[in-house]
């Protein structure tokens, strides 16, 4: 009984939030203004011409953090699974987990020093300092 | 009467209560726009918002009609489907998460077996919102400020999963109700400091709150991936970002502060005290921290909070052994 009462309001309260949302694009759209300029339809940068495509290249340090995320983010499933369980898992899963841990830890440490993590190449941050 | 049975009296209930504690999460991101601006005069010595109604308090009013008013615009080199979805996805994802909020013992909309799992993905899906919306906006400033939003929000989404888990492990369970009451004898607060420490700095930047700004950094990128927006749509992902706010902090409250449980006082109040307490705590981070630099945000996530998440995490579950009788 409390479960139908349970999906009830979950199904409504989702299609509620969407509602609302729905709601708010669609009233906006029906109620603004339309007006029209010469320089409206170019893309905002602050005030200069825009040359080439937005859609360009960027740096590759963000592919980067795509995959360590990746990487990072399905082992940290894995503890997710143990930590629900630490009691009924007890010391054998804890030194599973331990290890698990250890060897997570070193990839991370190992990834800080060959500067995965840096912003910007060690030697260039170097040159920074000095010239500054 | 005979349609009239307990079962759909419960689900009239249930429903009433899920209606307004929608209502309740919307009403109290948008009065925040008005709340934070002016404690944010306040405390930087000036007025805030105080012409529209006594104390600036129409304010709200007044901006949401404006906001209604104001050309739809999208603009011709955008992607028009991806342009409008966004904002959806920004305002939607955060206000699905409410469901697993547990407000008082009667109130709340859904008892999740996987709650803190459920906000886990939402705060996932959230990160599409900002993407997409610099994307679809065709605008160099919007994609840089795109690409490091959805770069920081990943790097911290990596270790505030981990941050709760020391909470998760001490209550056995990721069902929200559940491990309020596992706090009956004491707030999660005391013996995972450091998980809380962790989530509130990953809450603020998955939040893209300030200190942790940057994909809105306006002096570098005069507002990242909402630069195209205006209107609704703009003020949605505005909206969206206080509800986040609310978000957070009833998120903190509940896992770390014991939720309803506190003496005297009705678990309601307490709960809107302690959520409240979180909320003016953002503010006051915005009011005065400064922004950091960006690539010093990265590599504190990675190289401070994740393995110090980890740690913590071990050694709760040794704590937890340690304390638990032997059952094997």
């Amino acid at each position: 009984m409390e479960q139908i009462a349970q999906h009830w309001s979950v199904a409504i309260f989702v299609v509620a939030v969407f509602g609302l949302c729905a709601f708010m694009v669609g009233l906006a759209s029906l109620l603004g203004g339309r007006a029209w300029g010469h320089q409206k339809n170019t893309p905002f940068e602050s005030g200069i011409v825009p040359v080439g495509s937005a859609h360009q290249r960027f740096s590759v340090k963000f592919y980067m953090v795509a995959m360590l995320f990746v990487i990072f983010d399905v082992e940290a499933l894995f503890l997710f699974a143990w930590a629900v369980t630490v009691r009924e898992s007890g010391w054998t899963g804890f030194v599973e987990a331990f290890i698990f841990i250890v060897v997570l830890l070193a990839g991370l440490i190992y990834l800080s020093r060959v500067g995965a993590l840096d912003w910007a190449p060690i030697k260039r941050a170097k040159e920074i300092k000095t010239s500054s | 009467m005979s349609w009239l049975t307990p079962t759909v009296i419960d689900t009239v209930i249930a429903v009433v209560q899920a209606i307004v504690i929608l209502l309740a999460a919307v009403v109290s991101g948008a009065l925040l726009s008005f709340v934070e601006r002016r404690l944010l005069g306040w405390w930087q010595d000036r007025y805030g918002p105080n012409r529209v109604g006594p104390f600036g308090s129409l304010q709200l009013a007044a901006d949401m009609l404006k906001m209604f008013f104001k050309e739809d615009w999208i603009p011709v080199f955008a992607d028009r489907k991806i342009f409008t979805l966004a904002p959806v996805i920004a305002m939607a994802s955060l206000l699905l998460s409410f469901m697993i909020i547990p407000i008082t013992p009667g109130w709340g909309v859904a008892d999740l077996n996987v709650g803190l799992l459920f906000f886990f993905a939402m705060a996932g899906v959230n990160v599409y919102a900002v993407l997409f919306a610099g994307y679809a906006s065709a605008n160099k400033y919007a994609l840089l400020g795109a690409l490091r939003a959805s770069a920081q929000t990943l790097s911290y989404e990596v270790f505030m999963g981990l941050s709760l888990m020391g909470v998760v492990a001490m209550a056995g369970t990721f069902n929200m109700r559940d491990i309020v009451t596992a706090q009956a004898d004491m707030w999660n607060i005391i013996p995972q400091f450091f998980g809380f420490c962790t989530f509130l700095i990953a809450g603020v930047a998955v939040t893209h709150r300030s200190p942790f700004d940057q994909p809105e950094a306006e002096q570098e990128l005069s507002d990242g991936y909402h630069i195209e927006y205006s209107g609704m749509k703009w003020g949605m992902f505005f909206v969206g970002e206080y509800i986040g706010v609310v978000l957070i902090s009833a998120l903190i409250a509940t896992l770390f502060f014991g939720g309803w449980t506190g003496p005297w006082l009705p678990p309601i109040v307490w709960f809107l005290l302690k959520t409240g307490f979180f909320i003016m705590l953002f503010v006051l981070f915005r009011a005065a921290l400064p922004r950091p630099r960006y690539d010093r945000v990265m590599s504190f996530g990675w190289k401070f909070c994740l393995p110090l998440t980890l740690i913590n995490l071990l050694v709760t579950g040794a704590v937890i052994l340690l304390n638990a009788p032997a059952t094997s």
